[in-house]
């Protein structure tokens, strides 16, 4: 049956039947597909459509949200680019959510969740989510910045139905005002509270309160003013919990809080995550055995003071993990127990614990060939390591070929291979050649062309790649624009890609969702170029200098080279709340 | 952490190499334009490669490091417009290696520009693995200021070790992210101190406290070193000036990225947040000490 006659088939279908199969459709990603279908189908869909994500704050505006998704009732937008979390995007950039949030209330969106990463979320604009929407559910912000706790306050007072607040890796300012005791007493509707990047003490007497008044509680991640007693009477009130961050974590080992804590977690049977140990003592460790068996994820990754063969001992406890974050204090030694223990692992995050070359050993390819040969299932993986081999990576490429994300970093970015001090293009070009389902993949360490030739060749579901201090001419950049036929982001800094490689195929921006390059060799020159040929791409130019210096001829001299360029495709042109230090070209 | 010895071997082959420039400036000339000539550039100094730079510039430059203008990528141009060169970032990166061992900074230089080169320049690939210096680039390695932040109370040498040490030291170095209690040692005194910095407000206050913690100590010693010969009794000398350089003493620090530091020059709360340990020096070796290769450093910081 042709498409033609296969559409008026469909077309028969009462648009109540269409839309009940749509509803099916949960990924945004087939929500989108169905819609391009013909035109009744993006109608049905687009009113059917409750939950919408936006990867880009700047790609489209409100206005259109809104006006395509009348019933939008879950909105999750992305703002600064992935490499601000590095401190390389000056404050003020932008990715302001109070327009979108203004926008909503006025056309009376029943918003009831709203998700954020990495954008700028004012006081007020808390304070107008949380008086504008009687429906408010659920606020998710991830490394976002901008509010204090008078914000926090405000969603805590109003939003009746709250059902979670997780604030992961946000900078707020802590006036230390009493945000958690303005959930009125009326609110028994948690299920998830995390505000462990909070700083400031919050009101104990009222935490515990809320705890035992909130049946459903099922997330709980305290900040480290919480103390050890305290997380005990809330174990004891919630023992349902199946995510818990503890607070601080230190305690007399001998005390009988201590021993009431052990009790109450003995009780806790119900929890699959772990995570906090913002402040610990490792003698208090011991405390956690007894759910470490059921144990599915496990984040020691903000404890540095849990010595290596305190934390072998946990993980010989932690048969089930999952998913495990931890510091590079773990060692070698370290993840050669977590291979023969943990074999279910599936993601394994790696942190450096000593950035100021104090003297730990961080851990090597040995750590990370055990892991490979030891977990069958491990799918994601982010090692930040002190030295890599191709030999390393040769075999944990043959090792794991179901990776999904990879990402390697060396603590100095561009290490060669420790054995041959050669580049590390083959491990590499290993990785992505034996990893089919590959969507995310970070390279660090010495690295010429030849790594991305194989990456072209080679990385076909590749969505993701992060580059730095790694090529050596255009040609690297080409490899992969040509061959990377699902690219969505690519972000590159300090390598020699210019102007060649970024207009070759200008075309190809449209199919992504943006571009960073900082510290390359493009010139100004070829950024307006590019601006000029591509009307549905912002082109901008993050220019950190102070007004009046180097202006006239010096600012608009096409060959100097661009420090910082960041664009990315939009169906609504330059932005209108572009600070002074970015030129949208 | 890592053999130096191997690093001072890598250096000579290092400088030969750069010395020749023939091959190396060869492939490099066709991919740039250079508005300095490639001696110039790879002369050996302790500043990045081209002429206009000063420790003035460099100056603005650190304190903007945040922004991350660092790039370690091919030769300035000639030119004083803006953005500035690359080697700027350098600069300011390298401050550690200038101040520790020129050697290894010409080794990061060399390591940087020559990272497209691999068979060929393997003994300055092995001075840059050899390197020990991390966090000497902005972002770089890419984590997030909240993990910078823990790492930065990180517990060095205790954290590989076993722990059967007495409990109550470990709580206490593990309580140092949270209540700076640091260590305070001063010259001529064997034994240190531990203060508590929270429990001070002031850089004053921290100086009487300094005083109070080591005049009975230096009493002590100055009076076994003297064989008990002057009776001083109790009136024992207060220890002043530890601030303005006016005393017998002055106060100096190690921040958290090792250097030492003049006590005072920044406000408290952030000099409470980098302070990792104290030292209460006599002041005569702290001029001593500036006329030696610790001198730029030290004038740059204040």
């Amino acid at each position: 049956m042709c498409l033609f006659q296969f559409q008026s088939v469909m077309n028969y279908f009462p648009e109540e039947v269409l839309e009940h199969v749509f509803d099916f459709l949960t990924s945004h990603r087939d929500r989108n597909t169905v819609s391009l279908v013909c035109k009744s189908w993006y109608s049905v869909e687009r009113f059917s459509r409750e939950k919408v994500f936006i990867g880009n704050c700047y790609a489209v505006n409100p206005e259109r949200l809104i006006a395509r998704f009348p019933r939008l009732r879950s909105l999750t937008l992305k703002g600064k680019p992935h490499f601000a979390d590095f401190n390389l995007v000056p404050d003020g950039w932008g990715g302001h959510v109070y327009p979108w949030i203004e926008a909503m209330a006025k056309s009376g969106i029943n918003l009831e969740e709203l998700k954020l990463k990495r954008m700028v979320v004012s006081d007020e604009s808390l304070e107008l989510l949380a008086k504008s929407f009687p429906n408010f559910k659920s606020l998710v912000l991830v490394s976002c910045e901008g509010f204090t706790t008078v914000g926090l306050a405000a969603i805590a007072s109003n939003c009746r139905f709250l059902r979670e607040l997780d604030l992961q890796e946000n900078e707020v300012d802590d006036l230390k005002g009493k945000w958690l005791s303005c959930f009125p007493e009326s609110c028994t509707s948690l299920v998830s509270l995390n505000f462990a990047c909070l700083k400031g003490e919050v009101n104990v007497v009222a935490l515990e309160r809320l705890v035992a008044r909130c049946p459903n509680l099922r997330s709980l991640r305290l900040n480290h003013t919480v103390p050890l007693e305290v997380l005990q009477k809330i174990l004891v009130r919630a023992p349902q919990l199946s995510d818990l961050g503890t607070g601080s974590f230190t305690h007399d080992p001998d005390s009988e809080t201590f021993i009431k804590l052990k009790n109450a977690m003995k009780n806790c049977h119900s929890i699959r995550s772990l995570s906090g140990f913002l402040d610990v003592n490792g003698r208090c460790l011991p405390a956690i055995y007894p759910i470490c068996i059921s144990l599915t994820s496990l984040n020691l990754s903000y404890a540095p003071g849990i010595f290596s063969n305190e934390l072998i001992k946990l993980i010989c406890h932690c048969k089930k993990i999952e998913r495990l974050w931890i510091l590079d204090t773990i060692g070698d030694k370290g993840l050669g127990v977590v291979a023969n223990t943990c074999k279910e692992l599936q993601e394994l995050r790696v942190f450096p614990s000593d950035l100021y070359g104090v003297g730990n050993t961080a851990v090597t390819e040995e750590g990370l060939v055990a892991i490979s040969a030891g977990c069958p299932k491990l799918n994601s993986i982010l090692y930040f390591c002190q030295q890599m081999t191709n030999a390393a990576l040769i075999t944990v490429a043959k090792n794991c070929p179901n990776f999904i994300r990879f990402r390697l970093c060396t603590l100095d970015p561009i290490v060669p291979d420790a054995v041959t001090n050669q580049p590390l293009d083959e491990g590499f070009g290993a990785i992505v050649q034996s990893c089919k389902r590959l969507t995310r993949l970070s390279v660090s360490g010495l690295l010429t062309d030849q790594v991305f030739l194989y990456i072209g060749m080679y990385a076909e579901q590749l969505e993701m790649l992060s580059i730095a201090f790694a090529g050596d001419s255009d040609k690297g950049m080409l490899y992969v624009l040509n061959g990377c036929k699902k690219l969505k982001k690519l972000e590159i800094r300090d390598s020699p890609f210019g102007n060649m490689a970024l207009l070759s195929d200008m075309g190809k921006y449209e199919t992504m969702r943006s571009l960073w390059m900082s510290s390359c060799e493009v010139t100004l020159g070829g950024c307006k170029t590019l601006a000029e040929k591509m009307p549905w791409l912002n082109v901008e130019i993050i220019n950190e200098h102070e007004a009046g210096e180097g202006e006239g001829e010096a600012s608009c001299d096409d060959r100097h080279r661009v420090e910082k360029m960041y664009l990315y495709r939009t169906l609504v042109g330059p932005r209108k709340d572009a600070p002074d230090f970015v030129w949208t070209l | 952490m890592e053999d130096y010895s191997r690093e001072d071997e890598g250096c000579p082959q290092l400088l030969d190499l750069i010395a020749k420039g023939g091959e190396w400036v060869g492939i490099r000339a066709v991919e740039r334009s250079h508005g300095i000539s490639e001696e110039k550039k790879l002369e050996l100094r302790l500043a990045p490669p081209g002429g206009e730079w000063s420790f003035e510039e460099s100056n603005t430059t650190i304190s903007r490091e945040r922004n991350g203008l660092f790039s370690l990528g091919p030769c300035p141009q000639n030119t004083v417009l803006k953005p500035p060169s690359p080697w700027q970032h350098l600069q300011t990166s390298y401050l550690h290696p200038v101040r520790r061992e020129s050697s290894q900074l010409c080794s990061n230089r060399a390591a940087a520009e020559t990272k497209a080169f691999s068979a060929a320049n393997t003994a300055m690939h092995n001075t840059a693995q050899k390197r020990t210096a991390p966090a000497t680039v902005v972002g770089w390695p890419p984590i997030r200021s909240f993990r910078k932040n823990i790492a930065s109370g990180s517990f060095s040498k205790q954290a590989s070790d076993s722990p059967d040490v007495a409990p109550s030291k470990v709580s206490t170095v593990e309580k140092s992210s949270r209540t700076p209690f640091v260590k305070i040692n001063m010259d001529g005194v064997p034994i240190g101190r531990k203060v508590d910095l929270k429990s001070y407000n002031t850089y004053e206050k921290l100086s009487f406290a300094v005083d109070e913690l080591f005049r009975g100590l230096l009493a002590v010693q100055k009076k076994s070193c003297s064989g008990g010969i002057k009776d001083e009794g109790d009136g024992v000398e207060k220890i002043g000036g530890l601030l303005d350089g006016s005393g017998e003493y002055t106060l100096v620090y190690e921040d958290h990225e090792g250097d030492r530091m003049l006590v005072g020059d920044v406000p408290w709360h952030m000099f409470v947040s980098t302070v990792k340990r104290l030292r209460v020096l006599k002041t005569s070796e702290l001029s001593a000490l500036s006329r030696g290769p610790k001198q730029g450093k030290i004038a740059m910081n204040n």
